[in-house]
């Protein structure tokens, strides 16, 4: 018995590390789909729709990405990950890229082995409490009882949070968004906290709403970003620039109306003709089709378009750009140029 | 005449191990072996090569470092500035907890429903067999969800219970409040208590404890002699001396001095901010995953239990009957000592299950083993290898010593054959 399951894990570790040799490109190229990892389950960044199509803002990063690779958007496996099974989903080549709100860390990026390729979404995480509570700040918390993700930085920042403030509290670790919900309506707990955009896209699908207050303290920087596995720059730069490409498209003005004209005729901008291969081969360069752009920007538009769309503020989110709008207006969005 | 000769002495020839009957078996055997290990090996080295190449050599020098995150639910001294090493042993003691609790409920429920199951009362045979089927053919983790489900949906938040004309209050007179939180029951307090004694500076265990089982151990061999002398003066005179109001005062009298002298006194729940405060917090998380693996388990017990009173031949009964023993003599003296012998195997099984089920705690967010040391840490670390190996190592020293000593149980009572 002892022997088998050591055995097994043994076979299991074997496999899993074995994956990881051949190129990671090959390897969707060859299978014709992405695999994409996302959340279970978080309205306006990953979530099934009524029609069962997977929408959301981190679902639009991995349709752009098969766009560019694959030349089809919909050439997406989507795999719901918790924050509990992401990293060994990714580590273990389940998965060819993450794209599950997942905070850009020192160790995960260092120890954990995984490359993160940029920012999507700057957050930071917050604190979700009913009105009747009568809280408006996260000082007064002292022996709340807190609904938590398990496997998450957030985990992580609460236990420092309360520390450093010299407060107790009582920790109630859930596994997914899903049920951190139902815990907190049912008032099983005072206070949920994770991303601040993660709340807002939670609170959007209360009954009511407007019972709910989000304390103004934002007690961490959680820079969140699409990840890949350590040590395949290739595929790793594929991702990056990929988002790089929405970023830039909203930069110089392109969306998913106007890429096609713009990208048939040479531009006055060069820049743009780079972008969107009427000039130079930044797509043979990247291993890919010279209109690789063009079809990540057409999947779902510019990164502009991608957040109005699906956590904007027309949405029931309603998340304004702050942080995540370009350097131009006042944002982080920056980047390098594409020459 | 004839002479018998010796066979002429056969030289031994490398043909042999595989043609001579006797050698064939040993020989493939040790090949066998030889294959098995180095596909063990392989395995192994083809491992750590690469993870080695992934640049993630197996070492456990993390389970060191301060573990970062909080538990809820801890029976030893635990703060997120503890190491992983005592956040896995906070949550192996959560474990064992939900495992010892549970065994213990599942086998009284599990007897009780086996016996009742065998009643001549058609009703309470029939409900018993609905039980029995409805809990057994369902998987575990349906019933440990649905019970949390019932505790979080159906019981008052804490708010519930403030103001003036509060929608819910505290049950038996005033001391337990039941909430979507957990039960909150009073706690023993002392005093003037003795305080902590350190074991190996890791966590303390109190010396009133330690002293209350003391006196009470031995109460309960002083009342044990009371009743041995008793035994054999009846013996000898035939007479059998009243000492039952003796024996209970030497159980109760010294142990309830004790209590005064410590400063005995239960220190109550009450609300105080966001929850309640004081007394013993029975989580939610518990609660349910004690309530649904006992209920569960039980009903595999009950079967169990049913068979081994079914094993013992009726002319056991019947023969037990004409001596002229009553029916509770005869269930207590004949058929439940031979029935042991039945149930005892199948039972160490099921707590086997039950303990390895417990492992499903993370769906009602218990923090077990699972949910410590292979939950948390394994992902704030991304020590997958190591973190799973260390659990299913517990996990198979916590089976093992379960094991044991049911088996030394089982020995005891198995039936002594001459």
């Amino acid at each position: 018995m002892k022997k088998t399951v050591f055995l097994g894990a043994l076979t299991a570790a074997g496999l899993a590390a074995g994956a990881a040799g051949a190129t990671t490109l090959e390897d969707v190229k060859a299978r014709g789909t992405l695999n994409c990892g996302v959340s279970t389950g978080l309205v306006g960044f990953s979530a099934p729709d009524a029609n069962g199509e997977w929408t959301g803002f981190d679902v639009a990063l991995c349709r752009a990405v098969a766009a560019a690779v694959l030349g089809d958007q919909t050439a997406v496996e989507f795999v719901p990950t918790t924050g509990k099974t992401r990293f060994t989903a990714l580590a273990s080549g389940e998965i060819d890229m993450l794209a599950r709100n997942t905070t850009w860390t020192f160790s995960r990026d260092v120890d954990l082995k995984f490359t993160f390729n940029g920012v999507n979404y700057y957050d930071g995480q917050g604190f979700m409490v009913p009105k009747a509570l009568g809280v408006s700040s996260a000082k007064e918390l002292d022996g709340a009882t807190v609904c938590i993700q398990t496997g998450t930085t957030t985990e992580l920042n609460l236990a420092d949070f309360f520390r450093v403030n010299n407060m107790g509290y009582e920790p109630v670790p859930i596994e997914t968004n899903a049920e951190a919900q139902q815990q907190f309506l049912a008032g099983a707990c005072d206070v949920y906290t994770t991303d601040a955009s993660g709340l807002a896209a939670t609170r959007a699908t209360f009954e009511n709403p407007g019972d709910y207050a989000i304390l103004p303290e934002i007690i961490s920087k959680e820079p969140l970003g699409p990840l890949v596995r350590h040590g395949d720059d290739e595929w790793g730069d594929i991702v990056t620039w990929t988002l790089n490409a929405l970023i830039a498209a909203e930069e110089l003005g392109i969306t998913s109306a106007n890429v096609k004209d713009m990208s048939s005729a040479a531009t006055d901008n060069p820049e743009i003709n780079r972008l969107l291969g009427s000039e130079g081969n930044l797509g043979e360069m990247i291993g890919l089709n010279a209109d690789w752009a063009v079809m990540a920007i057409s999947a779902g538009g510019n990164y502009g378009e991608i957040f109005e769309k699906n956590i904007g503020e027309n949405t029931p989110i309603g998340l304004a750009r702050g942080l995540n709008a370009l350097y131009t207006d006042g944002g982080l969005l920056y980047t390098p140029p594409f020459r | 005449m004839t002479t018998l000769t010796d066979p002429p002495a056969e030289s031994f020839k490398l043909s042999m191990l595989v043609y001579d009957t006797r050698y064939r078996s040993i020989t493939f055997q040790i090949v066998a072996l030889v294959a098995f290990l180095t596909l063990v090996g392989w395995l192994a080295n083809n491992t750590i090569q690469n993870l080695a190449d992934l640049g993630k050599e197996p070492s456990f020098a993390f389970m060191t470092d301060p573990a970062g995150y909080d538990i809820n639910q801890r029976l030893i001294e635990y703060s997120s500035q503890s190491t992983h090493l005592r956040a896995a042993f906070v949550g192996l003691l959560n474990t064992l907890l939900v495992a010892v609790l549970g065994c213990a409920t599942a086998t009284v429920v599990g007897v009780i429903v086996g016996v009742l199951r065998l009643s001549g009362n058609w009703l309470i045979a029939r409900l018993m067999t609905v039980y029995v089927e409805m809990f057994r053919n369902v998987p575990v983790l349906m019933w440990i969800v649905l019970a949390m489900a019932i505790l979080i949906e159906t019981l008052p938040a804490p708010s519930a219970f403030r103001g003036d004309d509060p929608a819910a209050t505290m049950k038996v007179f005033d001391s337990v409040a039941f909430t979507n939180r957990g039960v909150y029951i009073p706690e023993p307090l002392f005093s003037r208590g003795l305080g902590d004694i350190s074991v190996f500076g890791a966590f303390g265990i109190s010396l009133d404890l330690i002293a209350i089982l003391l006196v009470l151990g031995v109460s309960i061999f002083i009342s044990k002699r009371i009743g041995k002398k008793a035994d054999a003066t009846q013996e000898a005179t035939g007479i059998r001396p009243r000492t039952w109001h003796l024996r209970t005062a030497v159980i109760i009298l010294p142990t309830a001095l004790l209590l005064l002298l410590l400063g005995f006194h239960f220190g109550y729940p009450a609300l105080k901010g966001f929850n309640f405060q004081g007394g013993t917090h029975l989580r939610n998380s518990l609660i349910a995953l004690w309530l649904a693996l006992s209920l569960y388990t039980a009903a595999f017990i009950a079967e169990n239990v049913r068979a081994g009173i079914l094993a013992v031949s009726s002319g056991q009964t019947e023969a037990a009957a004409a001596l002229g023993l009553r029916p509770k003599r005869i269930m207590s003296l004949v058929v439940l000592p031979q029935a042991m012998r039945v149930i005892i195997p199948p039972l160490i099984s099921q707590y086997l299950n039950l303990t390895k089920n417990s492992s499903l705690a993370i769906a009602v967010g218990y923090m077990d083993i699972t949910g410590t040391l292979m939950g948390i840490t394994l992902n704030q670390t991304g020590r997958e290898l190591e973190t799973v190996l260390l659990g299913m190592l517990i996990y198979l020293l916590i089976s093992l010593s379960i094991s044991a000593v049911m088996n030394w149980y089982n020995n005891r009572v198995k039936l002594v054959e001459r």
